[in-house]
């Protein structure tokens, strides 16, 4: 201890007392490929056998930990091989068993998530793809647990429209699936364009095609650091604001750095990625958005948003990427609005629309994250939505998403509750011109020039 | 493993006793101590133990002290040294 500073002991206790640091999760990754079969009940059946096998000890060992390095995990989750994949001799009600199956895995291993009900069709459709797509909206009603994923573009394939069409429709159906809870399913449901495989946050999180066996990817957050540091340093120019942000991710990471091997060392399973992303909750003092006003914006979402944006996004990569040996999924600032009690002031207020933080998606690290906007929004307006947010994602060469609610019943004005580290939603407006005709016409934007940019 | 414990709160008579009292009844070594009231007479204690050879439960000791900290009005964290090697140190 005579070479730890005292003040070095108090600063990381403040970080979790006072400033919400965590690990926010702690991800198993789990390749489903050898349970793939023509029989649904042998195909469930080796799918729950695998997962509560190799995830058995996930959640005690991370309570473990918690409990031996005194740092809050918040999350214990699980993703798997994309369903899809093993979907093809099987219909849309089989792909519904299974996500019942992944269900009843989640609940008997005691992981509050479990990502990988999920298809990559930036290209086109598999059959099982199809299966997959169309048993959605039923598979995220009848389940508590399972997230899912699809990924209808990437930046070296171009945009498969008639997926962009078909999940607008699908949100919309998932929407009144769940409506008794205002449209919560769709909170379970991400829009890829280039998404990760090695992404440890739900709903996102699959377990990629390239990856191994069995992997932990660990998640840590931080955001409450971050505005905390920045308090230090007010009007100081904005190097100085850089350094700052980039010293804390270092030490928030290298504390995420060190639960991931701890972990991966107790589960006897290889050590994927940290993922650096400063992920809000609604809790006072967790807040991206408070982060940018620290900065000296007035209310998040006015002019000089998307610049702060851009700094923090950068400083947390650079900063976080000295302190892990393997820095991966989604790694950056995220901004979903509902889990940011910054955010969801600054949207009540008017201040931050949805064409603001369709902006700042160029910058930050996922995409247009928990967005609640009217019921009555059409399915060729959330698919239009979608088609922008996978532009942004193709061309720049980053992941770009689409978490989207269109809550049944309710209003501009209205304020939907999910709940829990979901938070609550303002119901946000959405152009009303009409996009049907851009949005029927399907088939598949080309991937973009790699050259002449600018 | 090396784990420190770290004590805040209202300077009182016997913090250090306590604690120590908690400590070395599972067995812990005391690896080294330090103790200094901060701004507003606030105490704050630090003290790396070794739990290699605890009788009983490190999820218990760890139970007692924060719950010791609670009924006399201050903190108690009991955390792996590791967790403040790898945030502060290259």
């Amino acid at each position: 201890m005579s070479k730890l500073v005292h003040s070095d002991i108090l600063e990381t206790i403040k970080m979790v007392d006072d400033q919400h640091l965590d690990v926010r999760t702690i991800t198993m990754g789990i390749s489903l490929l050898d349970c793939a079969g023509d029989d649904i009940n042998t195909v469930c059946r080796k799918i729950y056998d695998k997962i509560t096998t190799k995830a058995a000890n996930l959640v005690r060992t991370g309570e473990d930990i918690e409990l031996e390095y005194g740092i809050p995990i918040v999350n214990k989750r699980i993703s798997v091989t994309p369903i899809s994949i093993l979907a093809n001799p099987f219909t849309a009600e089989d792909c519904v068993k299974i996500a019942q199956t992944l269900d009843r895995a989640a609940i008997n291993t005691g992981v509050n998530f479990l990502g990988g009900f999920s298809a990559l069709v930036h290209k086109g459709y598999t059959k099982g793809d199809a299966a997959l797509i169309a048993a959605i909206p039923e598979a995220l009603a009848v389940t508590e647990r399972v997230c899912s994923s699809v990924n209808i573009g990437t930046t070296k394939a171009g945009m498969n429209m008639d997926a962009v069409r078909q999940m607008g429709e699908v949100i919309k159906q998932l929407a009144e699936r769940t409506a008794d809870r205002a449209g919560f399913g769709c909170a379970k449901l991400v829009v890829f364009c280039n998404a990760p495989e090695d992404n440890p946050f739900m709903a996102g999180a699959f377990h990629g095609v390239g990856e191994p066996e069995t992997v932990i990817n660990v998640g840590v957050s931080g955001p409450g650091v971050v505005k905390y540091a920045l308090e230090k340093v007010k009007g100081q120019d904005f190097g100085v604001v850089a350094e700052t942000i980039k010293k804390t991710a270092f030490k928030v990471t290298r504390m995420g750095q060190l639960v991931a091997q701890e972990a991966s060392r107790r589960l006897d399973t290889r050590f994927g990625i940290v993922d650096l992303s400063l992920a809000p909750t609604p809790a006072v003092g967790d807040s991206v958005a408070q982060i940018l006003e620290e900065m000296g914006l007035e209310c998040c979402g006015t002019h000089g948003t998307t610049a702060a944006l851009a700094l923090l996004n950068d400083a947390v990569k650079k900063g976080g990427v000295m302190a892990s040996s393997y820095v991966g999924g989604l790694s950056g600032a995220f901004i979903p609005v509902s889990e940011d009690a910054g955010m969801i002031a600054a949207v009540s207020k008017g201040v931050l629309t949805l064409d603001k933080l369709e902006a700042m998606t160029c910058v930050c690290s996922v995409g247009l994250d928990m967005i609640v906007v009217p019921g009555n929004t059409p399915a060729s307006t959330i698919s239009a939505i979608i088609a922008d947010e996978g532009a942004i994602g193709m061309i720049n060469q980053k992941t770009t998403a689409v978490r989207i609610i269109p809550a049944p019943g309710k209003q501009v004005g209205d304020v939907v509750e999910f709940g829990g580290l979901l938070g609550s939603g303002p119901v946000q407006p959405v152009h009303p011109e009409s996009a049907a005709e851009f949005v029927a016409r399907g088939g598949r934007i080309p991937a973009p020039i790699h050259s002449l940019r600018n | 493993m090396r784990a420190i414990v770290t004590v805040l709160g209202q300077d009182k008579q016997g913090i250090i006793y306590n604690v120590t009292k908690i400590v070395s009844g599972y067995g812990a070594n005391i690896l080294d101590i330090s103790q200094t009231i901060m701004s507003d007479n606030i105490f704050a204690m630090f003290m790396l133990i070794d739990t290699e050879k605890i009788t009983g439960e490190y999820r218990q000791m760890a139970a007692d002290l924060q719950k010791h900290g609670e009924e006399n009005g201050y903190t108690i964290h009991v955390q792996h040294e590791d967790v403040f090697n790898a945030m502060h140190r290259i």
